[in-house]
């Protein structure tokens, strides 16, 4: 473990964070940290979806599912049972991660395409339900009272308290999947990622394995959840359990580096800024779907190993900065 | 309620099974050839349903000649998009494939909403209707639940009684004996995923003369097509006929006991119990 943190990766990642949370705070530009919020948000999301996906192999569209019953748990008790944001906050990551946990169990036996269509399935499911489920406001979702940000010095404050703490929780995502790369577990799923069955025989016990990755990919979505609904002052089905999300996150990983811990930084960082430029670009702007396309394809077809891992195949002296 | 609502209501049901059937039978068929889950196939049928629109407004043609022609453009374009984005990363692990078919879905989508927006649209066609006791059916399903018909018997005739018929399925069996046997596999693939195009397009074209559209309705069916195939086993043509039957009934039989907003919460539980129970499909055999 002295290793890991003694990496010089790791403190360069750590650095960039800090960084990153620190630019619109001595700026004080409220614009900059809007662009940051989001990117913040998918580099989190993308960084936990790479632990199932990346490291594990199991294609999972369903991401989004713990996001937005993240999301939704979270303002409930903001909104209904009037808990504080910090409350709020655990109840959206660990009720997601007990959703994973249940989930899991049942369906991480399918493998391949038939375990990413089941979570098409849930992903669905989900969104069904919640728009059917009183409690949780059905079709038009929950919002919290404006006095709820008084709590936190007022709406400005809370913007900025929010932000924080994603870049916090994002910053948390970068050292898990370090360390996680690291560490004995992390082998143990790369191992199924490769062989499955070669995994069962060498001992490793699979389905714990998967299950705990599966559940610790769920916590952050669900926290995240919280925090961007939260700034957003509400939340209703379709923005909390969006399909073409739970996609999107899956091209930054590609785009990025599969499996690798800077992959999903760099993809998410990349593609937010590719599709912003995209469409304010005022000669691409009604085609900047098709581009983003275009770009995609050409990824999968020419650099299916993602940025990260082009650089770290054509640049060996760098691999030791760039995992 | 009576016997007579609840008899209309499925039967309406039923006949909109055929039509999702054939939708589904288009991702089915790519699945048990080339074992790649298509994921531009929503958009496949969105495409299919503006090319009918277009035909009908624009040309004048009547409604079922034009889903000849959307279904003729969709062999060509299946083929294209087979050559370009699929070809060359077959063996490739899932992700690259679903992430390749996804990125020709958001091109399609993206060229789509530049050229139509999101407004919903409409075929102004109409062929009457039958009374079934107090209930109306309207004669358009009833002619695209036959057209769908016909179209199954005419793959089943394809595919069992003739020689490039029997290749597609050889590839789809074990594609290397195949290729020893002199079977060109990369033609014969390239064919099937046209077919399963041509499906896709011919099925968006039947649904536009039935229900409003917009370019992003294909998603819906997409996820009907994924609940059916899975129903009646991915890679089983007319097991996708059985599952669009099944799926009709529930969508004709639910909103006579509950909210229609319950539907697909029940079509996608039943969608994940059969995948984790039976994943070769109600009538598959155990391999």
């Amino acid at each position: 473990m002295k290793r890991v943190f003694t990496s010089p990766f790791l403190w360069l990642g750590v650095a960039f964070f800090v960084v990153l949370a620190a630019w619109p705070m001595a700026t004080n530009d409220p614009t900059l940290r809007e662009d940051l919020f989001l990117i913040l948000m998918f580099i989190t999301m993308a960084l936990s979806l790479n632990i199932i996906l990346g490291f594990t192999g199991y294609v999972n569209f369903g991401h989004i599912v713990f996001f937005g019953l993240g999301g939704y748990m979270g303002i409930y008790v903001m909104s209904i049972l009037h808990w504080g944001l910090f409350t709020a906050m655990l109840v959206g990551g660990i009720s997601a991660s007990v959703l994973a946990f249940i989930l899991g169990a049942i369906i991480l036996r399918l493998r391949g395409a038939y375990f990413a269509l089941a979570t098409i399935g849930i992903n669905e499911m989900m969104l069904a339900f919640v728009s059917n489920f009183k409690p949780f406001g059905s079709g038009i979702g929950l919002s919290l009272d404006f006095g709820v940000y008084k709590a936190y010095g007022g709406a400005g404050k809370a913007l900025w308290l929010s932000f924080i703490l994603l870049a916090i929780a994002a910053l948390l995502a970068f050292i898990i999947t370090f360390v996680l790369k690291k560490s004995k577990f992390g082998l143990g799923l790369m191992v199924i990622r490769e062989d499955e069955d070669a995994a069962m025989v060498m001992g490793i016990p699979t389905p714990t394995f998967k299950n705990l990755a599966y559940t610790l990919s769920a916590f952050l979505p669900g926290v995240v959840g919280v925090l961007y609904f939260f700034k957003n002052g509400n939340i209703e089905p379709g923005e909390a359990f969006n399909l073409e999300m739970s996609i999107e996150v899956l091209v930054m990983i590609m785009l990025g580096g599969f499996g690798t811990v800077s992959g999903p930084v760099i993809g998410a960082a990349l593609y937010e800024e590719i599709r912003s430029w995209l469409i304010v670009n005022p000669l691409l702007q009604s085609m900047h779907l098709v581009v983003a396309g275009i770009l995609l394809l050409a990824i999968i077809l020419f650099v299916p190993i993602g940025v990260v891992g082009w650089i770290r195949q054509r640049l060996p002296l760098v691999r030791r900065y760039l995992e | 309620m009576s016997i007579n609502t609840l008899a209309a209501s499925i039967i309406d049901g039923l006949l909109i099974g055929f039509v999702y059937g054939i939708a589904a039978m288009g991702l089915t068929l790519i699945w048990g050839v080339m074992e790649v889950i298509n994921l531009s196939h929503g958009a496949l049928i969105a495409l299919g349903m503006f090319g009918a629109l277009l035909a009908v407004q624009s040309f004048g043609l009547y409604p079922y000649l034009a889903f000849i022609l959307v279904a003729a453009f969709g062999l060509v374009l299946g083929i294209i998009v087979y050559s370009i984005a699929i070809h060359r990363i077959l063996d490739a692990p899932d992700l690259t494939t679903l992430l390749s078919t996804f990125a020709v879905s958001m091109i399609i989508i993206g060229a789509g909403t530049a050229a139509f927006t999101t407004s919903p649209r409409n075929i102004e066609f109409s062929l009457g209707s039958v009374n079934v006791g107090s209930s109306i059916i309207l004669g358009t399903k009833v002619v695209a639940a036959i057209i769908a018909i016909i179209t199954t018997v005419l793959l089943y005739l394809f595919l069992y009684r003739t020689r490039t018929g029997k290749s597609i399925r050889a590839v789809a069996n074990n594609r290397a004996a195949a290729e020893l046997m002199g079977i060109p596999s990369t033609k014969i693939l390239a064919l099937s995923f046209g077919i399963g195009t041509l499906l896709a397009m011919g099925s968006g074209a039947l649904i536009a003369t039935l229900f409003p559209f917009t370019i992003l309705s294909g998603s819906t069916y997409e996820l009907k097509s994924f609940v059916i195939g899975v129903l009646g086993g991915l890679g089983n043509p007319a097991g996708s006929l059985v599952g669009g039957l099944i799926l009709g009934f529930i969508e004709g039989l639910i909103p006579n006991f509950m909210d229609t907003s319950w539907t697909p919460v029940i079509e996608f539980a039943l969608f994940v119990l059969i995948l984790l129970v039976k994943p070769q499909g109600l009538f598959g055999s155990e391999e």
